[in-house]
């Protein structure tokens, strides 16, 4: 009796390794030879490499490098190159942006011109590895759906970086490079425009985000409940729909009345996963902007309810004639 | 495969433990204090409020003196502030400062020893404009410590100086100014809750009267111009209060709407004259004060040491949780009448 394996049994398949299907001209050869690292293949596919790099990958690495180490170096020169503090303060540590009396003129290095510097070299590098992604997709004849998940994401780190704060007329609106420094940006930022969990966008970002989880989790608990029928070899189901795709579809509507289909899953999927940083992006893009506090916005618009003053009539102090200053 | 398993176990549970040692052991108290379903809740660690209640009691009860006999003023010399008191008063509130202050030096921790008026001592300086700062406290903040009042024991608790005084930290030095700018943040500040945030909120905003509020004011942009930075300098000096005073955002805050004054709790207007009562210490009288004190009690910029919310507070939302002791020293709670015309006029 043929029994079937998949990846996720103990029993490994193991072939002749694959250098991949000849490529055109134009590309660059690939780098190393593929060899078999067992381990990997308790993640994935055993077969490690080889790797195409090319001019794209090359540039695109060299300068997110250079951002890294400016930022590093920043980091470290903060805390007098002192490499013990470096490691035991790194979550605190931070490259900032310039401050807001420079608007968008350039700043002086060390007042947030390293900050430009290493957004430059950052937003080139990811730029050129989109073009790298978008190109290697083509050379194999791929749909370039990858590359624009990447580029919705890419939308959000533009507007984050550069596009709101060149609409604002000062770099000081941008996000500083820090672990921590970056969960304190986002908090004032909210803080100053009223409170963003008010903002449509946002919450549509959450939905988005929140259902791209869901759908990650009803997917891969579908495939990975009809693996033993051969469910996750997805291509063969989609010619051929086997007992597998059939128990899975007939699961769904037993469930919920209706299914997605083998493909129309993975469009479910790409969609929510792009919707999220796009509607993100438009809701950071309008903030300050176009609103300046959310939560008043929202009062206005009647999405804020109004709750009962259960602490009395609270007035603004500043406000009273007679009290001092 | 069993060693690897076992490897990856104890990864985990290592992981797992270096994750949990930053957090507080459940279960925590929980109470609701605004409208129901809006998050308004004050959350306390039951062990540690326990703790800080045992830290935050009042002394013992000294004899306030009786109000009979003539008045001090009258009997001693260089007597600028206290005069009105009567004379047992007067030496009671005198050895009450010293239990208060300077349990272990004694009166000769402000008085020259043999000259009781001898103002040499720049800790008698110190002392004379402290209880001016008292006095001042408790008879023109009212809005802030109510009846419940101060005396020198809510910051100083035995010790010379308060424990939860503040300096200006000394500048980062930047060498050659080339890179590796901190802004004066970046660094695990206790002072703004081991956050990132800007280090020195007190500077910022305790001495001068500094716009604190930066939220939108209107739902579209109407030239309201604050920063992201100065949000962070805002926010910087909320965590400085809540850790000053052991609550969270929401003992002041509406957290749905920051600025807005109708949906807070009233705490907010007391802080906000609490605020505009350190300014007034600070610039009144604890910075005037640094011309007098010795280079060993000045900060590392030279500065003076600033009050804020935890001098008198240390970790309780109110002081003492709001046990007065001020009443029965009455010499502390209204402005000393002018001194005689003879006297020299208090050191600014």
């Amino acid at each position: 009796m043929i029994e079937y394996q998949n990846l996720f049994t103990s029993v490994r398949a193991v072939g002749p390794l694959h250098s991949g299907v000849p490529l055109g001209q134009g590309n660059f050869r690939r780098d190393g030879s593929p060899v078999s690292f067992p381990l990997a293949a308790r993640l994935g596919m055993a077969q490690i490499g080889p790797i195409y790099l090319g001019g794209l990958g090359v540039a695109a690495l060299f300068l997110g490098l250079l951002s890294f180490v400016t930022i590093g170096l920043n980091m470290l020169a903060s805390v007098n190159w002192d490499p013990v503090q470096f490691i035991r303060q790194l979550f605190w540590l931070s490259l900032d942006p310039p401050a807001p009396q420079y608007g968008l003129s350039l700043p002086p290095l060390n007042d947030g011109g390293w900050w430009l510097v290493a957004g430059f070299f950052l937003t080139t590098s990811i730029m050129l590895w989109w073009v790298r992604m978008y190109t290697r997709a083509r050379a194999l004849g791929m749909g370039t759906h990858v590359a624009w998940a990447f580029a919705a994401a890419i939308w959000l780190f533009l507007v984050l970086g550069f596009i709101r704060p060149v609409l604002m007329g000062s770099w000081s609106e941008a996000v500083p490079f820090g672990i921590f420094s970056h969960l304190d940006w986002t908090a004032a930022f909210s803080i100053r425009y009223g409170n963003l969990f008010y903002n449509p966008f946002h919450a549509l970002s959450i939905v988005f985000l929140y259902g791209s989880a869901l759908l990650f989790a009803m997917h891969g608990g579908t495939i990975l409940a009809v693996s033993r029928f051969g469910g996750e070899r997805e291509l063969e189901q989609i010619v051929d729909r086997g007992t597998a795709s059939e128990r899975a579809a007939l699961f769904w509507r037993w469930t919920m009345g209706f299914n997605a289909t083998t493909e129309s899953i993975h469009r479910w999927a790409w969609w929510f996963a792009v919707l999220t940083p796009l509607t993100g992006g438009i809701g950071i893009l309008l903030t300050g902007t176009v609103v300046d506090n959310w939560y008043l916005w929202a009062v206005q618009h009647g999405v804020a309810p109004p709750y009962p003053p259960v602490f009395g009539n609270m007035v603004d102090p500043a406000a009273v004639q007679g009290v001092k200053p | 495969m069993t060693l690897l398993k076992r490897a990856s176990a104890l990864i985990f549970t290592a992981l797992a433990a270096t994750l949990l040692a930053g957090c507080e052991r459940p279960p925590m108290d929980s109470t609701q204090i605004g409208y129901r379903g809006t998050g308004m809740e004050q959350v306390d660690n039951p062990r540690i409020v326990a703790a800080k209640q045992q830290a935050n009691v009042i002394p013992e009860a000294i004899d306030p003196g009786s109000p009979d006999g003539p008045k001090a003023r009258d009997v001693l010399q260089n007597v600028q502030v206290l005069g009105d008191l009567s004379i047992g008063q007067f030496t009671a509130q005198m050895a009450a400062m010293t239990a208060w202050v300077a349990p272990e030096a004694g009166c000769n921790y402000c008085h020259v020893e043999g000259n009781m008026a001898d103002d040499s001592k720049y800790t008698h300086t110190v002392a004379r404009r402290m209880i001016q700062m008292t006095q001042n406290i408790n008879a023109n903040w009212k809005s802030h410590v109510a009846e419940t009042g101060v005396t020198c024991y809510t910051c100083h608790r035995g010790n010379n100086v308060p424990e939860q005084t503040w300096f200006q930290p000394l500048a980062q030095d930047k060498r050659a100014d080339f890179m590796g700018n901190r802004n004066g943040q970046n660094q695990a500040s206790p002072l703004v809750g081991l956050s990132s945030l800007p280090a020195d909120p007190i500077t910022t905003y305790l001495l001068k009267p500094v716009d604190i509020r930066v939220g939108g004011t209107t739902a579209l942009p109407t030239g309201h111009v604050k920063s992201i930075q100065e949000t962070e300098d805002t926010y910087a000096l909320m965590m400085y209060f809540s850790g000053s005073l052991g609550v969270n955002c929401t003992y002041c805050h509406n957290s749905r709407h920051f600025g807005s004054w109708e949906e807070s709790p009233p705490q907010r207007t007391l802080a906000w004259h609490g605020i505009n009562m350190v300014r007034n210490i600070n610039n009144e009288y604890t910075v005037p004060l640094g011309k007098v004190l010795p280079p060993n009690r000045l900060g590392p910029n030279g500065d003076t040491p600033l009050v804020a919310c935890a001098t008198c507070h240390q970790g309780a939302n109110k002081p003492f949780y709001g046990v007065s002791m001020v009443k029965p020293w009455i010499g502390l709670q209204s402005l000393s009448s002018a001194p005689p015309a003879a006297a020299a006029p208090a050191p600014q």
